[in-house]
């Protein structure tokens, strides 16, 4: 559906609301507040699609934040060329179902020499496909104002992070020289260079992003999903066939019912064994859970305050 | 003993075979409870974050590992300021720095913690965290008594407007849950908060309980240990509270966000209720205009209203063309705000540079940024002792009473009674920083020959037909003259001076001329009114230069 056509007055659809909004409504109304804030506000806004469920979740509310119009700024995503099949093509997809307009930035130079987390380690790999590609992408296109589907709860740095994250020319945070954000009052004002970053979702959790998807129908990539998946089984670690080069020699895939947790890239994305096929069994599944959704992300444990030290580097 | 104890190695466990739509059809009817604490080291605020968050399941093993064995608490316990203290400085120096945000839920609420530091030099983060929170929790040490932490932290979260505040009496288990002891500690914190000036704070309710965060008394569920108190645990009472987040019993208040214009057909205007309900055919006014229309249409994405109410994010469709844009206050004809230039306001400084009257700042109040006309500081309150002392500036986590005179008048509240129309910050024009917060306290009646001199910007204003105002135009010379005659012609005072210099212009528009300040290109179109910018298209007239003007409030109505 393109969101534009549909300017025909519907039949309103209740005559008594209670007066009462579900913490979903609630953290709802919050991020289309903020959506349109920076819309309004800053000369050249951009949102960073990831393809995961929190980019998923942030697309629907600019859909609703702006409706009946359309969204009035692109998405960029930044693609690492180590994304799955599967996220490409339902990104492509999204993207001309709704009508928006998409960017891909690389960092081609790196690509083409070969970069991959097994050639270098993981950090370095990311801070040349990620975070450099990420600012190469803002900095060529001239983007004041990133959305990113960031959230608090997410790790411990984050929950430091405000709704608009100011960055320095260099699109790197400082940490200890935040401005302070009161009620839902955000500080847009920035010299030539410097830009901001927001977070729509800082506060919803994992569990209300879940949710939110399953109320509203949210399309989702398939590898969510559990199914029946090729895998190099290492002990309790599932790893993705994607990529040939991470293949031990001689290794050979076995099939197992697994899904995705969180999506990244896929050398470094670890899949969970898993029979949860639907949204309920996903958040059954969920409420199970002992550990933290970024666990299975190697990037984030490299060492402590890691996150942070990406982040102030650059990283969303 | 393990009070914490180390959690097994993780286990693949199997999917819960509980009804999960029973669980969903429950979890549609939670809502949302902000809540803020403050603290630091020793006052067992962590330990108490902690064990809500553990003992609400609401921290991961991995999350728990990546901290166990570090921190300075005994072998086989886990330091939960690890856990909360995000930032490597933090960790280093065990000392909460910045505000974080944290979450957990229990089957009828979901919460989100705003955890502050307790610390003199962070009131400032003290005041972001209490700025959105429903309730605040006060801590005490019952073996120390009230002492000006925990007073600062009152007395900062019922100026913020924090209607419920939790006095958590900490650390029972090492008064021998003596009874007497809270009971003297409860009535010194009420006698203090009663002396407090914060505007709101009558409204404050309080609630006292005796706790041990370390041994989880009275924290989650009610204890044996204290058989003299009839009360609610902590998480019983977060429960209990009702949220001020449906603010919808107050008029209606919607600043708009933005014009939705997709089409010649539609023409919309998006924000969030602020407070109070609206309904298709009701009569609003549109503030600081005082045009009236009525409402046609709620829209939103998923279907039309009838009704909606605090806090959705709506678009309203008028059944007028009047001419409203962003910043403009949408209220219910019969309970407009008032309107306003001057008003008195309390002030937490937030920037290392002091509040100078003689600086520039842009004050933001709503979906609006005005310039300042002038700021004066009546006097500094000691947080401590609650004196109020004469004062000219205010040094950064300061907190006072100022007199602020926006260059445009603006539609707001008293604080007390609005927390949205109530609130602002100040922004310093050179630095971009977040300087103050700011909650209106009343509005100044007109004042003439006051410190402005004989005559009042009101008065000038009212000859003139226009506000003063930096105009940056970028555009041809051909336009710019014709916008420089335009106003001349119609009476305005206008001086065409040169953009770079800043100070001049804005001691010009101070004095309520309007500053036309012109770069001319034959590339580029720009008009920029006070610091925001309007993207002209090529073929901009000198009628739509006008037109901004005007709904920027510089031209008032039936001059030009």
């Amino acid at each position: 559906m393109l969101a534009v056509e549909n300017t025909v007055p519907s039949q309103p659809t209740s005559t008594v609301t209670p007066a009462r909004l579900s913490h979903l409504k609630l953290l709802e109304a919050e991020s289309i507040h903020i959506l349109r804030e920076v819309a309004s506000e800053f000369a050249k806004p951009v949102m960073l699609y990831s393809i995961g469920k929190d980019s998923s979740v942030m697309l629907r509310l600019a859909q609703k934040a702006f409706f009946p119009g359309p969204i009035p700024f692109p998405l960029l995503h930044i693609d690492t060329g180590f994304k799955f099949r599967e996220m490409i093509q339902f990104r492509d997809e999204m993207a001309k179902s709704i009508g928006a307009e998409l960017h891909v930035w690389r960092n081609e130079p790196a690509i083409a020499a070969g970069t991959n987390p097994i050639a270098l380690d993981t950090k370095r790999c990311c801070g040349l496909l990620k975070t450099q590609a990420l600012l190469d992408g803002l900095k060529h296109y001239g983007f004041d104002a990133a959305f990113g589907g960031a959230r608090r709860d997410e790790e411990k740095a984050r929950a430091k992070e405000r709704i608009y994250s100011f960055r320095d020319s260099a699109g790197q945070w400082d940490p200890k020289n935040q401005r302070p954000e009161l009620w839902n009052l955000y500080n847009s004002r920035i010299h030539p260079g410097e830009s901001i970053r927001v977070f729509p979702l800082s506060n919803w959790t994992e569990m209300d992003v879940w949710q939110y998807i399953h109320e509203e129908n949210i399309p989702i990539v398939d590898l969510y999903y559990a199914k029946e998946r090729p895998m190099y089984v290492r002990g309790e670690t599932l790893l993705p066939t994607e990529q040939d080069f991470m293949a031990w020699p001689g290794e050979k895939p076995q099939m197992v019912k697994s899904r995705l947790r969180s999506l990244g890239c896929s050398p470094c994305t670890g899949a969970i064994r898993s029979e949860a096929d639907t949204l309920p069994k996903i958040i059954a599944e969920l409420l199970s859970f002992r550990s933290s959704e970024r666990a299975n992300r190697v990037i984030d444990h490299d060492q402590e305050g890691s996150m942070e030290i990406k982040k102030r580097e650059g990283y969303f | 003993m393990s009070l914490f104890p180390i959690l097994e190695e993780e286990s693949v466990e199997p999917v819960p075979s509980f009804a999960i739509e029973e669980f969903l059809a429950q979890e549609r009817e939670k809502d949302l409870f902000r809540f803020s604490t403050a603290g630091s080291v020793d006052d067992g605020k962590s330990t108490l974050i902690g064990r809500l968050l553990y003992d609400t399941r609401s921290v991961y093993d991995d999350q728990v590992r990546s901290i166990q064995g570090k921190g300075t608490v005994g072998e086989g316990q886990i330091d939960f300021a690890l856990l909360t203290d995000g930032l490597r400085a933090e960790r280093e120096q065990g000392i909460t720095i910045d505000v974080a945000y944290r979450y957990f839920a229990t089957s009828k609420r979901k919460f989100i913690i705003a955890d502050t530091p307790g610390h003199e030099q962070y009131t400032r983060n003290m005041a972001t965290g209490a700025s959105t929170a429903d309730a605040a929790i006060v801590l005490v040490d019952a073996r120390k008594g009230v002492l000006i932490q925990s007073r600062r932290h009152a007395y900062i979260t019922s100026l913020l407007g924090v209607r419920h505040i939790i006095v958590a009496v900490n650390k029972m288990d090492l008064v021998d849950y003596s009874e007497e002891t809270f009971r003297a500690i409860c009535d010194e914190f009420r006698s203090f908060l009663e002396e407090t000036d914060a505007g709101s704070s009558s409204r404050v309710t309080l609630h006292f309980l005796p706790v041990s965060a370390l041994l989880g008394v009275n924290v989650v569920h009610r204890s044996d240990e204290t058989p003299w108190y009839g009360g609610p645990s902590l998480l019983e009472l977060l429960e209990s509270i009702p949220s001020s987040e449906t603010n919808v019993d107050a008029p209606f208040r919607f600043a708009v966000q933005r014009v939705v214009r997709p089409n010649m057909n539609f023409r919309g205007f998006a924000g969030q209720i602020a407070s109070g309900r609206v309904r298709v055919g009701d009569a609003i006014t549109a503030l600081p205009s005082g045009r009236s229309s009525r409402v046609e249409r709620i829209v939103t994405f998923d279907g039309d209203l009838e009704e909606a109410f605090a806090p959705l994010s709506v678009t309203l469709t008028l059944e007028d063309e009047i001419d409203i844009s962003r910043g403009d206050l949408l209220t219910l004809n019969e309970e407009r705000a008032p309107v306003a230039r001057r008003f008195q306001a309390s002030v937490v400084w937030m920037d290392a540079q002091p509040l100078d009257a003689k600086r520039r700042y842009l004050l933001k109040h709503t979906s609006q940024t005005v310039p300042v006309q002038s700021v004066r500081v009546w006097h500094q309150i000691d947080v401590g002792t609650l004196e109020q002392h004469p004062a000219k500036t205010l040094e950064m986590n300061g907190i006072g009473l100022i007199e602020v005179e926006t260059r445009r008048p603006i539609a707001l509240d008293p604080y007390s009674t609005n927390r949205t129309t109530g609130a602002f910050v100040l922004i310093d024009a050179e630095t971009n920083a977040t300087a103050g917060a700011g909650m209106i306290r009343e509005i100044v009646e007109k004042d003439a020959r006051t410190a402005q001199g004989p005559v009042t910007t009101d008065e000038r204003t009212a000859r003139w037909g226009h506000t003063g105002a930096v105009v940056r135009l970028t555009a041809s010379a051909t336009l710019i003259d014709a916008v420089e005659r335009e106003l001349f012609d119609h009476g305005a005072v206008v001086v065409r001076t040169s953009s770079d210099n800043d100070a001049l212009n804005q001691s010009l528009a101070t004095a309520g001329v309007l500053a036309l300040a012109a770069i001319e290109s034959e590339a580029a179109q720009l008009l920029e009114i006070d610091d925001e910018k309007r993207a002209l298209e090529a073929s901009a007239t000198v009628e739509n230069i006008l037109h901004y003007l005007r709904q920027a409030g510089v031209l008032q109505q039936g001059l030009v």
